[in-house]
Protein backbone atom coordinates (compact mmCIF):
# COMPACT_ATOMS: atom_id res chain seq x y z
CA UNK A 1 0.00 0.00 0.00
CA UNK A 2 1.21 3.44 -0.89
CA UNK A 3 2.61 5.70 1.82
CA UNK A 4 1.56 9.31 2.09
CA UNK A 5 4.56 11.60 1.86
CA UNK A 6 4.80 15.26 2.74
CA UNK A 7 4.65 17.47 -0.35
CA UNK A 8 6.66 20.19 1.37
CA UNK A 9 8.56 21.12 4.48
CA UNK A 10 6.47 22.52 7.28
CA UNK A 11 5.00 22.09 10.74
CA UNK A 12 2.10 19.69 11.34
CA UNK A 13 -0.95 21.86 12.08
CA UNK A 14 -3.65 19.18 12.45
CA UNK A 15 -3.91 15.40 12.05
CA UNK A 16 -7.37 14.67 10.70
CA UNK A 17 -7.46 10.86 10.76
CA UNK A 18 -6.90 8.06 13.29
CA UNK A 19 -5.21 4.67 13.01
CA UNK A 20 -7.63 2.12 11.63
CA UNK A 21 -9.74 4.73 9.85
CA UNK A 22 -10.83 4.13 6.25
CA UNK A 23 -10.03 7.13 4.09
CA UNK A 24 -11.23 7.99 0.63
CA UNK A 25 -9.16 9.39 -2.22
CA UNK A 26 -8.91 13.15 -1.92
CA UNK A 27 -9.73 13.18 1.77
CA UNK A 28 -7.64 15.61 3.83
CA UNK A 29 -5.53 13.43 6.10
CA UNK A 30 -3.32 16.08 7.65
CA UNK A 31 -2.75 19.82 7.44
CA UNK A 32 0.71 21.33 7.36
CA UNK A 33 1.62 24.90 8.15
CA UNK A 34 4.33 26.21 5.90
CA UNK A 35 5.33 29.80 5.19
CA UNK A 36 2.37 31.06 7.21
CA UNK A 37 -0.09 29.03 5.15
CA UNK A 38 -2.16 25.94 5.84
CA UNK A 39 -1.46 23.20 3.31
CA UNK A 40 -3.92 20.28 3.22
CA UNK A 41 -2.32 16.89 2.52
CA UNK A 42 -4.81 14.58 0.82
CA UNK A 43 -4.93 10.81 0.49
CA UNK A 44 -4.26 9.78 -3.10
CA UNK A 45 -6.20 6.55 -2.98
CA UNK A 46 -8.71 4.68 -0.82
CA UNK A 47 -7.14 2.90 2.16
CA UNK A 48 -7.10 2.07 5.86
CA UNK A 49 -4.65 4.02 8.05
CA UNK A 50 -1.96 1.72 9.48
CA UNK A 51 0.37 4.22 11.15
CA UNK A 52 0.58 7.97 11.64
CA UNK A 53 4.19 9.12 11.81
CA UNK A 54 3.73 12.78 12.66
CA UNK A 55 2.15 14.63 15.56
CA UNK A 56 0.77 18.13 15.80
CA UNK A 57 3.72 20.52 16.14
CA UNK A 58 6.28 18.24 14.47
CA UNK A 59 8.49 19.72 11.78
CA UNK A 60 8.55 17.54 8.66
CA UNK A 61 10.62 17.71 5.49
CA UNK A 62 9.51 17.23 1.91
CA UNK A 63 9.34 13.48 1.20
CA UNK A 64 8.92 12.41 4.84
CA UNK A 65 6.40 9.60 5.24
CA UNK A 66 3.48 11.01 7.20
CA UNK A 67 0.94 8.21 7.07
CA UNK A 68 1.12 4.57 5.98
CA UNK A 69 -1.86 2.51 4.85
CA UNK A 70 -2.61 -1.17 5.30
CA UNK B 1 19.87 57.99 18.42
CA UNK B 2 23.13 56.24 17.58
CA UNK B 3 22.50 52.52 17.60
CA UNK B 4 19.34 50.46 17.01
CA UNK B 5 18.44 46.79 17.07
CA UNK B 6 16.26 45.47 14.24
CA UNK B 7 13.91 42.76 15.54
CA UNK B 8 13.11 41.41 12.09
CA UNK B 9 14.56 39.70 9.01
CA UNK B 10 14.66 39.72 5.21
CA UNK B 11 13.77 42.69 3.08
CA UNK B 12 12.43 44.91 5.86
CA UNK B 13 15.58 44.45 7.99
CA UNK B 14 17.59 45.43 4.92
CA UNK B 15 15.33 48.41 4.30
CA UNK B 16 15.81 49.71 7.86
CA UNK B 17 19.59 49.20 7.65
CA UNK B 18 19.70 51.34 4.50
CA UNK B 19 18.15 54.41 6.11
CA UNK B 20 20.10 53.88 9.34
CA UNK B 21 23.37 53.94 7.41
CA UNK B 22 22.33 57.17 5.69
CA UNK B 23 21.65 58.72 9.10
CA UNK B 24 24.87 57.35 10.63
CA UNK B 25 22.98 55.11 13.02
CA UNK B 26 24.60 51.76 13.80
CA UNK B 27 22.49 48.63 13.38
CA UNK B 28 22.31 45.36 15.29
CA UNK B 29 20.63 42.54 13.36
CA UNK B 30 19.28 39.28 14.75
CA UNK B 31 18.99 36.10 12.70
CA UNK B 32 17.81 32.52 13.02
CA UNK B 33 19.83 29.50 11.90
CA UNK B 34 17.94 29.40 8.60
CA UNK B 35 18.73 33.04 7.84
CA UNK B 36 22.47 33.19 8.49
CA UNK B 37 23.37 33.70 4.82
CA UNK B 38 20.79 36.38 4.02
CA UNK B 39 22.08 39.77 2.84
CA UNK B 40 20.73 41.75 5.81
CA UNK B 41 22.94 39.77 8.21
CA UNK B 42 26.06 40.89 6.34
CA UNK B 43 24.85 44.46 5.87
CA UNK B 44 24.14 45.22 9.53
CA UNK B 45 27.03 46.59 11.60
CA UNK B 46 26.55 43.77 14.11
CA UNK B 47 24.58 40.52 13.79
CA UNK B 48 23.68 37.90 16.39
CA UNK B 49 22.25 34.41 16.12
CA UNK B 50 19.05 34.48 18.16
CA UNK B 51 17.96 30.82 17.90
CA UNK B 52 16.72 27.95 15.72
CA UNK B 53 14.70 28.50 12.56
CA UNK B 54 11.15 28.30 13.94
CA UNK B 55 9.82 31.77 14.73
CA UNK B 56 8.75 30.80 18.25
CA UNK B 57 12.38 29.98 18.98
CA UNK B 58 13.91 33.00 17.27
CA UNK B 59 12.14 36.15 16.05
CA UNK B 60 9.35 35.90 18.64
CA UNK B 61 11.63 35.48 21.66
CA UNK B 62 10.87 38.89 23.14
CA UNK B 63 12.91 38.49 26.34
CA UNK B 64 16.06 37.27 24.58
CA UNK B 65 15.81 40.06 22.02
CA UNK B 66 15.51 42.68 24.75
CA UNK B 67 18.39 41.11 26.69
CA UNK B 68 20.54 41.38 23.57
CA UNK B 69 19.46 44.98 23.06
CA UNK B 70 20.56 45.79 26.63
CA UNK B 71 23.86 43.97 26.20
CA UNK B 72 24.55 45.76 22.93
CA UNK B 73 23.64 49.06 24.50
CA UNK B 74 21.24 50.14 21.74
CA UNK B 75 19.09 53.25 22.00
CA UNK B 76 16.05 51.81 20.28
CA UNK B 77 14.43 48.73 18.72
CA UNK B 78 12.81 48.80 15.28
CA UNK B 79 10.31 45.93 15.06
CA UNK B 80 9.66 46.11 11.29
CA UNK B 81 6.30 44.50 10.40
CA UNK B 82 4.90 41.14 11.53
CA UNK B 83 6.63 39.26 14.37
CA UNK B 84 6.71 41.50 17.49
CA UNK B 85 5.75 44.75 15.75
CA UNK B 86 2.22 44.81 17.16
CA UNK B 87 3.00 43.18 20.47
CA UNK B 88 2.22 45.67 23.27
CA UNK B 89 4.04 43.58 25.89
CA UNK B 90 7.22 43.65 23.85
CA UNK B 91 6.98 47.43 23.50
CA UNK B 92 6.38 47.75 27.23
CA UNK B 93 9.31 45.50 28.13
CA UNK B 94 11.61 47.50 25.86
CA UNK B 95 10.51 50.72 27.52
CA UNK B 96 10.99 49.23 30.98
CA UNK B 97 14.56 48.37 29.96
CA UNK B 98 15.14 51.99 28.99
CA UNK B 99 15.07 51.26 25.26
CA UNK B 100 12.87 53.24 22.87
CA UNK B 101 10.36 51.16 20.91
CA UNK B 102 10.14 52.62 17.39
CA UNK B 103 6.37 52.68 17.10
CA UNK B 104 3.28 53.90 18.92
CA UNK B 105 2.61 53.73 22.66
CA UNK B 106 1.91 50.20 24.01
CA UNK B 107 -1.66 51.25 24.95
CA UNK B 108 -2.35 52.24 21.35
CA UNK B 109 -1.01 48.92 20.04
CA UNK B 110 -3.19 47.08 22.52
CA UNK B 111 -6.36 48.99 21.73
CA UNK B 112 -5.98 48.81 17.95
CA UNK B 113 -4.92 45.15 18.05
CA UNK B 114 -8.30 44.28 19.50
CA UNK B 115 -10.67 44.72 16.55
CA UNK B 116 -13.76 45.05 18.69
CA UNK B 117 -12.12 47.70 20.90
CA UNK B 118 -10.85 49.60 17.87
CA UNK B 119 -14.34 49.58 16.31
CA UNK B 120 -15.77 51.06 19.50
CA UNK B 121 -13.03 53.72 19.61
CA UNK B 122 -13.82 54.74 16.03
CA UNK B 123 -17.56 54.82 16.62
CA UNK B 124 -16.90 57.19 19.55
CA UNK B 125 -14.66 59.34 17.32
CA UNK B 126 -17.36 59.56 14.66
CA UNK B 127 -15.38 57.57 12.07
CA UNK B 128 -17.72 55.29 10.08
CA UNK B 129 -17.26 51.55 10.74
CA UNK B 130 -18.62 48.49 8.92
CA UNK B 131 -22.03 47.55 10.36
CA UNK B 132 -21.53 44.62 12.73
CA UNK B 133 -21.55 43.41 16.31
CA UNK B 134 -20.08 45.64 18.97
CA UNK B 135 -19.33 42.79 21.36
CA UNK B 136 -17.71 39.37 21.12
CA UNK B 137 -20.09 36.50 20.29
CA UNK B 138 -20.28 33.88 22.98
CA UNK B 139 -22.28 31.23 21.16
CA UNK B 140 -23.27 30.16 17.68
CA UNK B 141 -26.89 31.05 18.55
CA UNK B 142 -25.88 34.60 19.45
CA UNK B 143 -23.97 34.75 16.15
CA UNK B 144 -27.00 33.55 14.18
CA UNK B 145 -29.22 36.12 15.83
CA UNK B 146 -26.74 38.94 15.16
CA UNK B 147 -26.30 37.83 11.54
CA UNK B 148 -30.03 38.09 10.88
CA UNK B 149 -30.01 41.64 12.23
CA UNK B 150 -26.98 42.60 10.08
CA UNK B 151 -28.15 40.71 6.99
CA UNK B 152 -26.24 38.01 5.07
CA UNK B 153 -23.61 37.71 3.71
CA UNK B 154 -21.48 38.43 6.78
CA UNK B 155 -17.80 38.16 7.63
CA UNK B 156 -17.00 36.11 10.70
CA UNK B 157 -13.78 37.49 12.19
CA UNK B 158 -11.37 36.88 15.03
CA UNK B 159 -11.08 40.02 17.18
CA UNK B 160 -7.34 39.46 17.54
CA UNK B 161 -6.89 38.44 13.88
CA UNK B 162 -4.97 40.04 11.07
CA UNK B 163 -2.98 39.43 7.93
CA UNK B 164 -5.90 37.69 6.25
CA UNK B 165 -5.96 34.95 8.87
CA UNK B 166 -8.98 34.27 11.07
CA UNK B 167 -11.83 35.47 8.88
CA UNK B 168 -14.38 33.86 6.63
CA UNK B 169 -17.35 34.93 4.56
CA UNK B 170 -20.63 33.27 5.50
CA UNK B 171 -23.49 33.49 3.00
CA UNK B 172 -26.16 31.90 5.16
CA UNK B 173 -26.94 30.40 8.53
CA UNK B 174 -25.61 26.95 7.72
CA UNK B 175 -22.23 28.38 6.70
CA UNK B 176 -22.07 30.44 9.86
CA UNK B 177 -22.90 27.34 11.90
CA UNK B 178 -20.27 25.34 10.06
CA UNK B 179 -17.43 27.86 10.50
CA UNK B 180 -18.13 29.27 13.97
CA UNK B 181 -16.14 26.71 15.94
CA UNK B 182 -13.26 26.41 13.46
CA UNK B 183 -12.68 30.19 13.36
CA UNK B 184 -12.67 30.22 17.17
CA UNK B 185 -10.16 27.34 17.26
CA UNK B 186 -7.91 29.01 14.69
CA UNK B 187 -8.11 32.34 16.49
CA UNK B 188 -7.05 30.63 19.70
CA UNK B 189 -4.15 28.82 18.05
CA UNK B 190 -2.84 31.74 15.97
CA UNK B 191 -3.57 34.69 18.21
CA UNK B 192 -4.12 33.14 21.66
CA UNK B 193 -7.58 34.73 21.86
CA UNK B 194 -10.79 33.16 20.60
CA UNK B 195 -13.14 36.16 20.67
CA UNK B 196 -15.02 36.45 17.36
CA UNK B 197 -17.43 39.02 15.93
CA UNK B 198 -19.45 39.68 12.79
CA UNK B 199 -19.29 42.39 10.15
CA UNK B 200 -21.51 42.93 7.16
CA UNK B 201 -19.86 41.64 4.00
CA UNK B 202 -19.54 44.53 1.59
CA UNK B 203 -19.81 43.36 -1.99
CA UNK B 204 -17.53 44.60 -4.77
CA UNK B 205 -15.53 46.53 -2.21
CA UNK B 206 -12.06 47.99 -2.35
CA UNK B 207 -9.41 48.11 0.29
CA UNK B 208 -8.03 51.63 0.56
CA UNK B 209 -5.76 52.65 3.41
CA UNK B 210 -4.20 55.91 4.57
CA UNK B 211 -0.64 56.39 5.80
CA UNK B 212 -0.62 58.57 8.87
CA UNK B 213 2.14 59.87 11.13
CA UNK B 214 1.97 61.41 14.57
CA UNK B 215 4.70 62.79 16.82
CA UNK B 216 5.05 63.13 20.60
CA UNK B 217 4.21 66.84 20.32
CA UNK B 218 0.63 66.20 19.20
CA UNK B 219 1.07 66.76 15.45
CA UNK B 220 -0.70 64.37 13.07
CA UNK B 221 -0.52 64.31 9.26
CA UNK B 222 -1.50 61.90 6.49
CA UNK B 223 0.69 60.88 3.56
CA UNK B 224 -2.23 60.05 1.26
CA UNK B 225 -3.78 56.74 0.38
CA UNK B 226 -2.86 53.35 -1.03
CA UNK B 227 -5.28 51.07 -2.87
CA UNK B 228 -4.50 47.47 -1.90
CA UNK B 229 -7.39 45.65 -3.58
CA UNK B 230 -5.41 43.19 -5.69
CA UNK B 231 -5.37 40.27 -3.26
CA UNK B 232 -5.19 36.53 -2.99
CA UNK B 233 -6.23 34.63 0.18
CA UNK B 234 -7.27 37.99 1.68
CA UNK B 235 -3.65 39.12 1.40
CA UNK B 236 -2.32 42.00 -0.66
CA UNK B 237 -0.31 41.32 -3.79
CA UNK B 238 -0.30 44.65 -5.65
CA UNK B 239 -0.71 48.13 -4.13
CA UNK B 240 -0.97 51.50 -5.80
CA UNK B 241 -0.94 55.17 -4.88
CA UNK B 242 -2.90 57.26 -5.57
CA UNK B 243 -5.98 55.05 -5.81
CA UNK B 244 -7.54 54.93 -9.29
CA UNK B 245 -11.31 55.36 -9.65
CA UNK B 246 -11.61 57.51 -6.55
CA UNK B 247 -13.20 60.99 -6.88
CA UNK B 248 -11.39 63.86 -5.18
CA UNK B 249 -14.30 64.58 -2.85
CA UNK B 250 -14.40 61.01 -1.51
CA UNK B 251 -10.60 60.98 -1.20
CA UNK B 252 -10.60 64.18 0.88
CA UNK B 253 -13.23 62.75 3.23
CA UNK B 254 -11.32 59.48 3.61
CA UNK B 255 -8.03 61.26 4.38
CA UNK B 256 -9.78 63.45 6.96
CA UNK B 257 -11.36 60.40 8.60
CA UNK B 258 -7.94 58.76 8.86
CA UNK B 259 -6.48 61.82 10.59
CA UNK B 260 -9.49 61.87 12.92
CA UNK B 261 -8.91 58.18 13.72
CA UNK B 262 -5.23 58.82 14.47
CA UNK B 263 -6.04 61.80 16.69
CA UNK B 264 -8.66 59.75 18.57
CA UNK B 265 -5.89 57.54 19.92
CA UNK B 266 -3.18 60.26 20.19
CA UNK B 267 -1.22 58.32 17.65
CA UNK B 268 2.58 58.48 17.65
CA UNK B 269 4.89 57.27 14.83
CA UNK B 270 3.87 55.49 11.58
CA UNK B 271 0.42 53.96 11.30
CA UNK B 272 -2.06 52.92 8.68
CA UNK B 273 -5.82 53.32 8.82
CA UNK B 274 -7.50 50.70 6.65
CA UNK B 275 -10.92 51.27 5.11
CA UNK B 276 -13.34 49.23 3.05
CA UNK B 277 -14.74 51.36 0.22
CA UNK B 278 -17.91 50.35 -1.61
CA UNK B 279 -18.93 50.96 -5.23
CA UNK B 280 -20.43 54.35 -4.34
CA UNK B 281 -17.17 55.43 -2.67
CA UNK B 282 -18.72 55.16 0.80
CA UNK B 283 -16.01 54.10 3.22
CA UNK B 284 -15.92 52.25 6.53
CA UNK B 285 -13.09 51.86 9.06
CA UNK B 286 -11.72 48.32 9.04
CA UNK B 287 -8.67 48.37 11.27
CA UNK B 288 -5.59 50.33 12.18
CA UNK B 289 -2.13 48.86 11.71
CA UNK B 290 0.24 50.22 14.31
CA UNK B 291 3.49 49.79 12.39
CA UNK B 292 5.25 50.41 9.10
CA UNK B 293 3.47 48.55 6.28
CA UNK B 294 4.97 46.24 3.67
CA UNK B 295 3.65 48.63 0.99
CA UNK B 296 5.19 51.82 2.44
CA UNK B 297 7.54 52.26 -0.57
CA UNK B 298 4.75 53.47 -2.88
CA UNK B 299 4.02 56.27 -0.41
CA UNK B 300 7.74 57.07 -0.40
CA UNK B 301 7.72 57.13 -4.19
CA UNK B 302 4.83 59.58 -4.58
CA UNK B 303 5.61 61.84 -1.59
CA UNK B 304 9.39 61.77 -1.86
CA UNK B 305 9.83 61.14 1.89
CA UNK B 306 11.80 58.35 3.60
CA UNK B 307 9.28 56.83 6.01
CA UNK B 308 11.88 54.96 8.06
CA UNK B 309 13.71 58.26 8.56
CA UNK B 310 10.46 59.79 9.81
CA UNK B 311 10.01 56.87 12.20
CA UNK B 312 13.52 57.22 13.62
CA UNK B 313 13.21 60.98 14.10
CA UNK B 314 9.82 60.73 15.79
CA UNK B 315 11.09 57.95 18.05
CA UNK B 316 13.99 60.23 19.03
CA UNK B 317 11.44 62.78 20.21
CA UNK B 318 11.70 65.17 17.26
CA UNK B 319 8.69 66.82 15.65
CA UNK B 320 7.32 65.49 12.35
CA UNK B 321 9.74 66.38 9.52
CA UNK B 322 6.78 68.16 7.86
CA UNK B 323 4.02 69.39 10.17
CA UNK B 324 2.06 71.44 7.66
CA UNK B 325 -0.31 69.14 5.79
CA UNK B 326 -0.39 71.57 2.84
CA UNK B 327 3.31 70.97 2.24
CA UNK B 328 2.81 67.22 1.76
CA UNK B 329 1.99 66.54 -1.88
CA UNK B 330 2.27 63.66 -4.33
CA UNK B 331 3.89 63.35 -7.73
CA UNK B 332 2.95 60.77 -10.34
CA UNK B 333 1.78 57.24 -9.69
CA UNK B 334 3.45 54.29 -7.97
CA UNK B 335 2.67 50.56 -7.92
CA UNK B 336 4.25 47.88 -5.75
CA UNK B 337 4.30 44.19 -6.67
CA UNK B 338 4.99 41.62 -3.97
CA UNK B 339 7.12 38.78 -5.30
CA UNK B 340 6.19 35.54 -3.55
CA UNK B 341 7.98 32.20 -3.66
CA UNK B 342 4.82 30.30 -4.45
CA UNK B 343 3.02 28.34 -7.12
CA UNK B 344 1.23 30.97 -9.25
CA UNK B 345 -1.82 28.74 -9.72
CA UNK B 346 -2.43 27.14 -6.33
CA UNK B 347 -0.64 29.86 -4.31
CA UNK B 348 1.03 27.10 -2.29
CA UNK B 349 4.48 28.13 -1.08
CA UNK B 350 7.57 27.02 -2.95
CA UNK B 351 10.67 26.87 -0.76
CA UNK B 352 14.05 26.24 -2.40
CA UNK B 353 17.33 27.86 -3.42
CA UNK B 354 17.27 30.90 -5.68
CA UNK B 355 19.64 29.84 -8.46
CA UNK B 356 19.07 32.89 -10.62
CA UNK B 357 17.58 36.32 -9.97
CA UNK B 358 17.53 39.23 -12.40
CA UNK B 359 15.13 42.15 -12.73
CA UNK B 360 15.67 42.92 -16.40
CA UNK B 361 17.14 46.09 -17.82
CA UNK B 362 14.47 48.58 -16.85
CA UNK B 363 15.77 51.88 -15.50
CA UNK B 364 14.40 53.64 -12.43
CA UNK B 365 12.69 50.78 -10.66
CA UNK B 366 13.12 50.10 -6.97
CA UNK B 367 13.62 46.54 -5.81
CA UNK B 368 13.55 45.76 -2.08
CA UNK B 369 14.86 42.20 -2.07
CA UNK B 370 15.28 40.06 1.01
CA UNK B 371 17.17 37.40 -0.89
CA UNK B 372 19.88 37.37 -3.54
CA UNK B 373 21.04 34.68 -5.94
CA UNK B 374 22.28 31.63 -4.02
CA UNK B 375 20.10 32.31 -0.96
CA UNK B 376 17.75 29.67 0.32
CA UNK B 377 14.02 30.35 0.79
CA UNK B 378 13.08 28.21 3.79
CA UNK B 379 9.63 27.01 4.90
CA UNK B 380 9.73 28.89 8.20
CA UNK B 381 8.68 32.37 7.16
CA UNK B 382 6.32 34.30 4.95
CA UNK B 383 6.85 33.46 1.26
CA UNK B 384 7.33 37.10 0.21
CA UNK B 385 10.90 37.34 -1.08
CA UNK B 386 11.03 40.82 -2.55
CA UNK B 387 9.07 43.85 -3.71
CA UNK B 388 9.24 45.69 -7.00
CA UNK B 389 8.19 49.34 -6.96
CA UNK B 390 7.55 51.25 -10.16
CA UNK B 391 6.99 55.02 -10.20
CA UNK B 392 6.15 57.13 -13.26
CA UNK B 393 4.32 60.32 -14.24
CA UNK B 394 0.91 58.70 -14.43
CA UNK B 395 -0.83 55.36 -13.99
CA UNK B 396 -0.68 54.41 -17.65
CA UNK B 397 3.08 54.94 -17.85
CA UNK B 398 3.59 53.12 -14.56
CA UNK B 399 1.75 50.07 -15.87
CA UNK B 400 3.72 50.26 -19.13
CA UNK B 401 6.97 50.35 -17.19
CA UNK B 402 5.86 47.45 -14.97
CA UNK B 403 5.01 45.39 -18.05
CA UNK B 404 8.59 45.87 -19.24
CA UNK B 405 9.90 44.76 -15.85
CA UNK B 406 7.83 41.59 -15.71
CA UNK B 407 8.53 40.60 -19.30
CA UNK B 408 12.25 40.51 -18.52
CA UNK B 409 12.55 39.73 -14.79
CA UNK B 410 13.54 36.17 -14.00
CA UNK B 411 13.84 34.11 -10.82
CA UNK B 412 14.85 30.46 -10.96
CA UNK B 413 15.07 27.76 -8.32
CA UNK B 414 11.76 28.61 -6.67
CA UNK B 415 8.36 29.17 -8.26
CA UNK B 416 7.25 32.81 -8.20
CA UNK B 417 4.34 34.99 -9.31
CA UNK B 418 6.46 37.00 -11.80
CA UNK B 419 4.76 35.50 -14.87
CA UNK B 420 1.36 35.96 -13.19
CA UNK B 421 2.07 39.72 -12.90
CA UNK B 422 3.23 39.81 -16.51
CA UNK B 423 -0.15 38.44 -17.62
CA UNK B 424 -2.28 40.26 -15.08
CA UNK B 425 -0.86 43.65 -16.10
CA UNK B 426 -2.68 43.16 -19.40
CA UNK B 427 -6.02 42.43 -17.73
CA UNK B 428 -8.61 45.06 -18.72
CA UNK B 429 -10.16 44.87 -15.28
CA UNK B 430 -6.88 46.05 -13.76
CA UNK B 431 -5.75 48.54 -16.40
CA UNK B 432 -9.17 50.25 -16.33
CA UNK B 433 -8.58 51.06 -12.67
CA UNK B 434 -12.18 50.13 -11.84
CA UNK B 435 -11.70 47.01 -9.77
CA UNK B 436 -12.54 45.45 -6.41
CA UNK B 437 -10.82 42.96 -4.10
CA UNK B 438 -12.09 40.08 -6.23
CA UNK B 439 -10.22 41.28 -9.35
CA UNK B 440 -7.34 38.81 -9.24
CA UNK B 441 -9.48 35.77 -8.44
CA UNK B 442 -12.02 36.60 -11.12
CA UNK B 443 -9.37 37.23 -13.73
CA UNK B 444 -7.68 33.89 -12.94
CA UNK B 445 -11.02 32.11 -13.23
CA UNK B 446 -11.55 33.73 -16.65
CA UNK B 447 -8.10 32.64 -17.81
CA UNK B 448 -8.84 29.05 -16.80
CA UNK B 449 -12.15 29.09 -18.64
CA UNK B 450 -10.54 30.44 -21.78
CA UNK B 451 -7.92 27.69 -21.75
CA UNK B 452 -10.53 24.97 -21.33
CA UNK B 453 -12.64 26.31 -24.23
Amino acid sequence: MKNLESTMAGTVFTVNVAVGEEVSAGQVVLVLESMKMEIPIEAEVVGKVATINAQVGDFVNEGDVLVTFE
Amino acid sequence: MQKILIANRGEIARRIIKTSKALNIETVAIYSEADQDLPYVQEADYAFLIGPSQVQQSYLKADEIIALAIKENVDAIHPGYGFLSENADFARKAQAAGITFIGPKPETIEKMGDKIASRLTMIAADVPVVPGTEEGLTSVDAAKEAAVAIGYPVMLKASAGGGGIGMIRCDDESMLEQHFDSIKTRAKSYFGNDVVFLEKFIDESRHIEVQIFGDTHGNVVHLFERNCSVQRRNQKVVEESPSPNFPQEAREKLLQAAVKAAKAVNYVNAGTVEFIVDQNHQFYFLEMNTRLQVEHPITEAVTGFDLVEWQLKIAAGEELPVKDQQLITTTGHAIEFRIYAEDPKTFFPSPGTITHQSWGDVADIRVDAGYEEGNKVTPFYDPMISKVIVHAENRELTIEQAQKVFSSAKIEGVKTNIELFHQFLQAKSFTSGVYSTSVLGEWMQQQREEISK
